[in-house]
């Protein structure tokens, strides 16, 4: 076994911004310096399409800080993407700056399109083929979640078995869209490139408890792939939920400022309130958000102003 | 003319946002306009105020045939527009990315479900629309391929050319797709600009709208000037891009709707420094320049310039 490993950090695209820098998109590729404990498997850890979702950034530095403190259990390729919208990240905005277009729509993008488009084209072409493409997120500033992976119907087969090695809470099986078929996943696993998506936390923080515990699953998963021999944490049985009514939402009935009475990955009985909705103004009561049936609270408010129709907590039924 | 509010929205501390229609002649729904459903969308909406100016002038003269009746909502996200915000002020959602929306759902679904109820029913359906590329394009009329589009129609704006495109995914929850899905006859008007105002090209529209209304007995009125072309029907796939390696200071060196020779230099880039010229775009064809990159600056890998 080796005893080190080799980080390569690379620029993956380039594109000259106008005035005196470039737009780069880094991958650090770690692997084992000994090519002959090198089984060549590759998981690729992509964060920060959206650039207001920061728990990914925690969980990149964890990740390469665990491998490099027990170098010799590396036995594949870890490759980690931190930052796929740098500009965003770098300008807490969650699209691509100066084309307020989000990035996640835009895949699979085109060698010959605008800007945005060749970078999306350059991201797929980098990443199609891994053994494994794990996509972190972090719901967006508005929304606390649970850790969880959200997985199209389509490959339900295929990445639900990945999913269950991830240490997440939560696996939710959803419904095919076609306004999805423009994210980074869909295109990726319509390549036969198992693509996980993963939502943990909100936008704009870092939530060490649920980074550590998405490291762990990394680390079991590699482990799962060949890519690590190290010791690992035992990981979570999640949830699975692939019923098309298995999700109940809220949504706000009014505008206002939405107080939380319910505690996140609770679970709350018919009638339990999720929450107020007041009016500062007059100090009025103008909604309370009630449980029509019992269930596991995986999704809540972070962001207190709502308008109508702001979303508030999901529910998943029990 | 009958002025109404076709949806209401309330919020915590603004007034509420009123979607405001106005409706022209009675009787069974023949055509409705919609303009800006993005914040940015100006020339969208002074474009619908022409021709509401427009349709007044006509109905006053009963030149709207009788039996039919004309919608025209000349703004939809007003809240994004009065803030100077493109997308929805909270979520920064895209009320053109909602269709044909969700009553139950989140904001911009709710509004882009709560119009759509109302417009729906229409026979024809013309958005004047905007493009995600920043810049200024010769006027056309563009319709996505679903099998429903009706080119014959569309040349009766008599604009210069008709552009149809493929359909992409995120293509399908537009107010375009939908109204074609639901079975209205849909067509996205693209004047000059969107930021900013270009009467010449938004007085043109009123005029191919009007010239097209006619054409299908809904008004009976003489137009003077507008267009007046045999529409070239084009692909997407037919315009030549020219890209630019290069990123800097960009300049323009042709109009909008010129006629260019092969090897025409078309616009330049320069070190936004020193001042030097980075790089020269010429024009790869014979052709016309169709649409164009206005920004001062340009990032490299950008279509800057197309061609017909």
């Amino acid at each position: 076994m080796s005893q080190e490993i080799i980080s390569q950090i690379s620029d993956v695209c380039q594109v000259k911004l106008p005035i005196g820098e470039s737009l780069k998109i880094k991958r650090n590729r770690l692997l084992p310096a000994d090519s002959a404990s090198n089984t060549n498997k590759r998981i690729c850890i992509v964060t920060g399409i959206h650039g207001d979702e920061l728990e990914g950034q925690y969980v990149c530095y964890e990740l390469i800080r665990r491998i490099r403190e027990n170098p010799e259990a590396l036995t594949g390729i870890v490759d980690v993407y931190p930052a796929m919208n740098p500009m965003g990240i770098d300008s807490v905005t969650r699209g691509i700056p100066g084309f307020d277009l989000d990035m996640n729509r835009i895949f699979p993008g085109s060698k010959d399109g605008a800007m945005t488009e060749y970078v999306a084209y350059k991201i797929i072409e980098e990443l199609s083929g891994a053994d494994l493409v794990v996509d972190i997120h972090a719901s967006n500033i508005y929304l606390t979640e649970i850790p969880q992976i959200r997985i199209n119907e389509l490959n339900e087969d295929t990445l639900v078995p990945l999913a269950r090695h991830m240490n997440v809470d939560f696996v939710w099986v959803h419904a095919s869209s076609t306004v999805l078929e423009s994210t980074l996943a869909y295109s990726l696993n319509s390549r036969a490139t198992p693509t996980l998506v993963v939502e943990a936390g909100v936008g704009m923080r870092i939530t060490k408890g649920y980074c550590e515990q998405l490291v762990d699953g990394l680390m079991n998963t590699m482990k799962e792939l060949g890519i690590w021999q190290g010791e690992v944490k035992p990981v979570r049985e999640p949830l699975v939920e692939n019923r098309t009514d298995g999700v109940v939402f809220f949504n706000a009935p009014k505008a206002g400022i939405f107080v939380p009475a319910a505690k996140h990955w609770t679970r709350l009985e018919k009638g339990d309130r999720v929450g107020n909705i007041v009016n500062p103004l007059t100090g009025d009561i103008l909604a309370e958000i009630v449980t029509p049936e019992k269930g596991i609270l995986f999704t809540i408010r972070e962001y207190p102003i709502v308008d109508e129709g702001s979303l508030v907590g999901r529910l998943l039924r029990i | 003319m009958n002025r109404k509010i076709i949806y209401e929205l309330n919020a915590l501390y603004r007034e509420p946002m009123q979607v405001t229609g106005y409706e022209f002649g009675e009787g069974e729904k023949s055509v409705c306009v919609v303009g800006s459903l993005r914040g940015n969308e100006i020339q969208q909406m002074f474009t619908c105020n022409k021709l509401i100016q427009r349709l007044k002038k006509l109905e006053q003269q009963n030149r709207i045939v009788e039996g039919k009746s004309i919608l025209v909502l000349p703004c939809v996200n007003t809240y994004s527009m009065n803030i100077g915000k493109r997308f929805w002020p909270t979520d920064n959602t895209d009320i053109n990315r909602m269709f044909p929306g969700y009553n139950e759902g989140e904001t911009t679904q709710r509004i882009a479900a709560g119009i759509f109820e109302v417009i729906k029913d229409y026979g024809i359906g013309i958005q004047f629309a905007s493009n995600y590329m920043s810049g200024r394009f010769l006027p056309h009329i563009r319709m996505m391929q679903t099998g429903f589009e009706d080119i014959e129609t569309a040349k009766k704006f008599e604009f210069p050319y008709v552009i149809r495109r493929n359909t992409r995914p995120f293509d399908t929850t537009t107010l375009n797709y939908n109204w074609q899905i639901w079975e209205t006859r849909a067509f996205s008007v693209y004047t000059t600009d969107t930021d900013e105002i270009d009467a010449k090209s938004a007085a043109d529209a009123v005029k191919g709208i009007e010239q097209m209304l006619n054409k299908e007995g809904i008004l009976h009125s003489s137009v003077n000037g507008g267009y007046h072309y045999n529409s070239r029907v084009l692909c997407d796939d037919n315009l030549l891009s020219v890209r630019c390696r290069e990123a800097g200071i960009y300049e323009n060196k042709v109009d909008i709707g010129e006629e260019v020779c092969k090897g025409q230099l078309l616009a330049e880039i320069t070190d936004p420094y020193e001042g030097m010229v980075l790089e020269q775009l010429v024009a790869p064809a014979d052709g016309t320049v169709f649409f164009q990159h206005k920004a001062p600056l340009i990032y490299a890998s950008t279509t800057a310039i197309k061609l017909v």
